[in-house]
C-alpha cells in the first residue's frame, strides 16, 4: 500500500507542495534561529575558549562571567603558582581600552594583556605578521574583523599607528579569533605593556591562567587552587557556562530568541497541521472507500504515516539544506561569523519536526479510524 | 447456500438522546446466480440495508449470513476481511482514487490482501479488458468517461473474484445508454452460478435486468416479484 500512499500524496501537487512547505519553514526557522541563538551564546564565552593553553582560571571570587573585571593583587599570581600541581600559571589582562587612531578618530577596544614569556592567551592563527612581535614594546596585534571594523580598506601587511592612552603603539600583525559578544576590536599586547598603558589603580590583574601538571583532572586543580588561595578558579569548561548562563539569566536574549523559535514551531506546526488535516478531510471518501472494500485501519495507518514521513523527510532535509547555505553564505559576515549549524540542532530540529507531524496527524488519523465507510453509500 | 440471508433485521440509529428505528424486521434470502434489486424511494432504507448484508454497519436485531457466514457475532476485523475477500463493490459515484490509474484503482481489493502493486494492477488489466475497457487501463479517473468510470469500480468489485457483489445505484450517474451498457455486465456477472449481485436502484429503466426485485418502503420489505411482475404491479 506504499505506492498507494505515494500516488495519492503525489497526485495532488499543490497540496505536497504546501505540505512541505510547511515542514520546510518550521525547520528553516527552528534550526536558523536556534543556531544563531547558539551562536551569539557562544560568544559570550569566546574569550575563554579561544584562550586554548589554559586548564583553569583564577579570578576574584566576585566574579560572574568573563566580561565583569575585579583585579587582583599582584601577589596571588605568586600564592597561585605555589599550589601543588600547577605546571605554570601566568597573568592575563582583559579589559577596555579607548585608543587614537591616526587620523584623530578614537575607538573602543577590548584590551588583551598575555603573558610576556610564554604569549599564552594571544591568539594564534595569523593570518599577517608574527606572534612574537608583540614583544616589541609598542607592538600590538588585532583581530581580523577588529582591523576591518577600524580600517576598512586597509592593508594587513601594513603597520598601523595607534595611540593608548598617550602610548604609541603599531599593530603588527593581524589573526583570526572568534569574535567575542561584545563586538570591540580585539587588541594584543603584552600583559607588561598593557600594565604600562592602562591607568594607574591599586590592582589590575584580572585573570590567572593555569595549566596542571600531567595526570590530573583540571576540576582536582580548580578546587585545591579555591581553597589554598580564596580565589574563585574554574575550568575552562566551568567558567564558560558560568558566563553563558549570566548572560541567560540577566539579558532578554534567551527569551526573545526563545519565542522567535516558539512562534517558528507553532506557524510551522499550524501551516503544516492545517495542509494534512485538509489533505485528509478532502481524501475521507477515498479513505471510506478503501476501507468499504477492505483496507484496514492499520494499512490506511500506514498510509497516511508514509505520507507524512515522505512530506517530513523532504521538508526536513530543505529546511536543513537552506539553514546550512544560510550559514555557508553568511560564513563571512562578521556578525555571523563562527555560527554553525551543530548536528545536536540538527537532531533537536528532527525530533521537533517528527512531533510537529505526528501532532499534526494525530487529528486526521482520528477522523480516518472513526471514518464509517458507509458513507461511500450515501451519494 | 444463499448468497445473503437475513432474518428480522432491524436497524436503530441515535438522534439525540432518543433512537429512531429505520429497519423494521427485514427478511429474505439472495440467491448465488441471480441479479437481486432493492427498490424504493429516497430514504426508505436501502443503503442501510445493503450496509448491514455487506458488513459495513452492524444490525440492532436480527441475524445475517453472508456465503454462509454469520455476521451477527462477528468482529469488526473479521467484517473487514471478509468484504476483502468475499464481496465486491460499486458505488454510485464511483469513488475511485484520483491519483490512481484505472488498473491501479481496479487492484485495491488484491493490494489490500497483501498483493504488489504491479502484479495486481496487471490482473486487474485482465478484468478491464474483459469488460470492453481495452487499453485504458494506465488512464487516470479523470481521463475516463462516467461510464468508464463504472466500468473501473466494476473491475474493481470483480477482481478478487468474491461471490457477492453489491451496487449502490450503479447507473444514477450516467445516461440511459452507458447505465444499461453497464447493466449489460452485471447481467453477466450474475449469470455465473457462484455468484449474486445485488442492485440498489431506483432507476426503474433497468428493472427488466433483475431476476428478482425486492421492493421497500418505510424500513420494510414489501414485495418480492420477478421483474415482469413488478411492472404490473
Amino acid at each position: 500500500m506504499h505506492d498507494v500512499a505515494l500516488k495519492m500524496l503525489l497526485g495532488d501537487r499543490a497540496k505536497y507542495i504546501g505540505l512541505i512547505f510547511g515542514v520546510t519553514f518550521a525547520t528553516l526557522l527552528m534550526a536558523q534561529q536556534v543556531s544563531i541563538f547558539t551562536g551569539i551564546m557562544s560568544r559570550t564565552a569566546n574569550a575563554i575558549t579561544s584562550v586554548r593553553e589554559a586548564e583553569v582560571w583564577v579570578m576574584d571570587p566576585r566574579v560572574r562571567y568573563v566580561d565583569e573585571v575585579e583585579p587582583m593583587r599582584p601577589v596571588e599570581l605568586s600564592n597561585v603558582r605555589s599550589v601543588a600541581g600547577v605546571e605554570w600559571a601566568v597573568p592575563y589582562y582583559k579589559g577596555l581600552a579607548t585608543v587614537r587612531l591616526a587620523d584623530g578618530m578614537t575607538q573602543q577596544v577590548q584590551l588583551i594583556g598575555v603573558d610576556d614569556v610564554s604569549l599564552v592567551g594571544l591568539c594564534h592563527d595569523m593570518i599577517a605578521g608574527q606572534r612574537e612581535t608583540i614583544r616589541d614594546p609598542q607592538s600590538a596585534v588585532i583581530d581580523r574583523n577588529g582591523f576591518l571594523f577600524v580600517w576598512p580598506k586597509g592593508d594587513f601587511a601594513t603597520a598601523k599607528p595607534l595611540e593608548l592612552n598617550d602610548n604609541r603603539l603599531n599593530v603588527r600583525g593581524v589573526c583570526n579569533t572568534q569574535p567575542t559578544f561584545l563586538t570591540f576590536p580585539i587588541l594584543y599586547v603584552t600583559y607588561d605593556a598593557a600594565m604600562e598603558m592602562t591607568p594607574p589603580q591599586r590592582n589590575k590583574l584580572p585573570f590567572i591562567l593555569v595549566k596542571g601538571r600531567a595526570g590530573q583532572s583540571a576540576e582536582d586543580l580548580a578546587k585545591r587552587i579555591s581553597d589554598q588561595t580564596g580565589l574563585q578558579a574554574l575550568t575552562t569548561s566551568q567558567f564558560q557556562w558560568r558566563s553563558i548562563n549570566y548572560y541567560l539569566e540577566r539579558t532578554g536574549i534567551p527569551i526573545n530568541f526563545g519565542i522567535t523559535i516558539m512562534l517558528g514551531a507553532i506557524i510551522g506546526a499550524a501551516i503544516t497541521a492545517q495542509t494534512f488535516y485538509i489533505f485528509v478531510v478532502e481524501n475521507l471518501k477515498q479513505f471510506a472507500a478503501m476501507k468499504a472494500v477492505g483496507v484496514t485501519n492499520g494499512q490506511l495507518l500506514r498510509i497516511v504515516l508514509t505520507q507524512a514521513g515522505l512530506v517530513g523527510v523532504i521538508g526536513y532535509g530543505l529546511g536543513i539544506g537552506f539553514t546550512a547555505l544560510f550559514f555557508f553564505v553568511t560564513k563571512e559576515a562578521p556578525a555571523l561569523q563562527g555560527f554553525r549549524l551543530y548536528g545536536e540542532i540538527m537532531a533537536g530540529t528532527a525530533v521537533a519536526i517528527a512531533v510537529i507531524i505526528l501532532a499534526s496527524i494525530l487529528f486526521s488519523l482520528g477522523k480516518v479510524f472513526r471514518l464509517d465507510p458507509a458513507v461511500v453509500f450515501r451519494g | 447456500m444463499h448468497a445473503v440471508s437475513f432474518r428480522n433485521i432491524a436497524k436503530d440509529f441515535p438522534i439525540g438522546d432518543d433512537r429512531i428505528r429505520v429497519l423494521h424486521g427485514c427478511s429474505a434470502d439472495i440467491e448465488l446466480g441471480q441479479l437481486t434489486m432493492l427498490v424504493g424511494p429516497s430514504g426508505c432504507g436501502k443503503t442501510t440495508l445493503i450496509s448491514i448484508l455487506s458488513g459495513i454497519l452492524t444490525a440492532s436485531e436480527g441475524e445475517v449470513a453472508v456465503l454462509g457466514q454469520s455476521l451477527t457475532r462477528m468482529k469488526d476485523r473479521q467484517k473487514v476481511l471478509l468484504r476483502r475477500e468475499r464481496i465486491g463493490f460499486i458505488f454510485q459515484q464511483y469513488n475511485l482514487l484520483p491519483a490512481l490509474t484505472a488498473a491501479e484503482n481496479a487492484a485495491m481489493p488484491l493490494m489490500a490482501a497483501g498483493m504488489k502493486l504491479p502484479e495486481a494492477a496487471e490482473k486487474a488489466r485482465a478484468i478491464l479488458d474483459g469488460i470492453g475497457m481495452q487499453g485504458q487501463g494506465d488512464k487516470l479517473p479523470r481521463q475516463l468517461s462516467g461510464g468508464q468510470q463504472q466500468r473501473v469500480a466494476i473491475a474493481r468489485a470483480l477482481v478478487h473474484n468474491p461471490g457477492l457483489i453489491v451496487c449502490d445505484e450503479p447507473t444514477a450517474a450516467l445516461d440511459a445508454a452507458t447505465g444499461k451498457a453497464v447493466m449489460g455486465i452485471l447481467r453477466d456477472i450474475a449469470n455465473d452460478p457462484g455468484r449474486a449481485v445485488l442492485v440498489v436502484t431506483h432507476d426503474n429503466r433497468i428493472y427488466n435486468f433483475a431476476d428478482r426485485i425486492l421492493e421497500m418502503s418505510d424500513g420494510r420489505l414489501t414485495g418480492d416479484f420477478a421483474p415482469d411482475a413488478f411492472h404490473k404491479e
